[in-house]
């Protein structure tokens, strides 16, 4: 899973008002070489949550994310190349997404996070 | 990529091999996805460049030939969890990068419209009344762009009416009417194929109004 899917997801438990970003919790991370697509990013950029996408990468071992962005960094080759590498070649392959709120854990495993819900989660 | 390639590559995926009746588990034939796809980069300029969902991907046959035709990034959603290995290993089989989602598309819950576009084939609502609507109610609220859906003719009116007064959907077309192939999956079905005549359907969502001061 990678984290512009991680980016896109909010927990999704009855009740739970702040579901987003969940947190991430790493057994095995793989990373897979994509190509370079630079209008992509730029189009990326704009509807990235962006402190959710530098905590992720972090956890998931990468540290190359500035903080703060903004959209002016957009003209640096290198900064283009960090994001490319943190958004779409990370990939959670075993650990769990945990939400936030309420703590609970949706296991990840091959890289295919399980967020079916319980009966009473619903 | 030439449509005839594409069709060829989707054709050689592994597809179910216990299909689950109850979750209306029927291939997605490669005529159709290939075409429902080609149309919507061709047309349309849909796929290429951009993020996609499959919703009930089952096998990943709609969501792979997203990637074919140039999607970034391919995201496949189902309850299924037999499909999606297999959906996993014809991704691997074809050396493309998708990523899926173990879930309930009804109770997902997604931060924003980044979605540009949903593809589905949903299932028809023969076992579970109305689920092909279901699926468009949710479609419509996540993709930002289109959504492309398989939905019988005989329910033409109803899904038109419903996508537009009530799923608050901008515009609702059928692009063609397509022959699914049903081949004799279940103990129930009695004839070796069958012909259902279905649409092809484009739908644009509705985006929020903008806030004026």
């Amino acid at each position: 899973m990678r984290l512009l899917t991680h980016n896109m997801l909010s927990s999704n438990i009855k009740g739970v008002t702040n579901g987003f970003p969940l947190l991430i919790e790493v057994e095995k991370v793989v990373e897979k070489q994509v190509d370079f697509n630079e209008d992509f990013l730029r189009n990326m950029f704009a509807k990235i949550e962006w402190k959710a996408l530098v905590e992720a990468s972090r956890t998931m071992g990468y540290t190359e994310l500035p903080e703060n962005s903004e959209s002016s960094m957009l003209n640096s080759d290198e900064f283009l190349r960090k994001f490319h590498h943190a958004l779409l070649e990370l990939h959670l392959e075993e650990g769990a997404l945990v939400c936030p709120e309420t703590g609970r854990k949706f296991p990840v495993n091959k890289g295919i996070p399980n967020m079916l819900l319980h009966e009473d989660e619903v | 990529m030439k449509l005839k390639q594409l069709e060829s590559l989707i054709g050689s995926l592994d597809q179910f091999e216990n299909p689950k009746i109850e979750l209306e588990q029927y291939p997605t034939g490669p005529h159709i996805a290939s075409r429902l796809l080609y149309t919507a980069e061709n047309s349309f300029e849909d796929v290429e460049n951009k993020t996609v969902a499959d919703f009930g991907c089952g096998c990943g046959t709609l969501g792979l030939a997203a990637a074919l035709l140039g999607a970034e990034h391919v995201i496949g959603l189902d309850i299924d969890t037999d499909s999606l290995e297999i959906a996993s290993s014809n991704a691997t089989d074809l050396d493309l990068d998708m990523d899926f989602v173990h879930c309930n598309i009804r109770n997902l819950k997604w931060r924003d419209r980044i979605v540009d576009t949903v593809v589905m084939n949903p299932p028809f609502g023969t076992r579970r009344k109305g689920a092909d609507m279901d699926f468009l109610f949710v479609a419509l609220k996540v993709a930002s762009q289109a959504v492309y859906s398989l939905h019988k003719t005989t329910t033409r009116d109803h899904v038109k009416r419903t996508a537009l007064r009530e799923y608050n959907a901008a515009s609702a077309e059928v692009l063609c009417e397509l022959r699914f192939d049903v081949p004799q999956l279940y103990k129930f079905h009695k004839k070796k194929e069958v012909d259902v005549a279905v649409d092809l359907w484009r739908f644009v969502p509705q985006k929020d109004r903008e806030k004026h001061l």
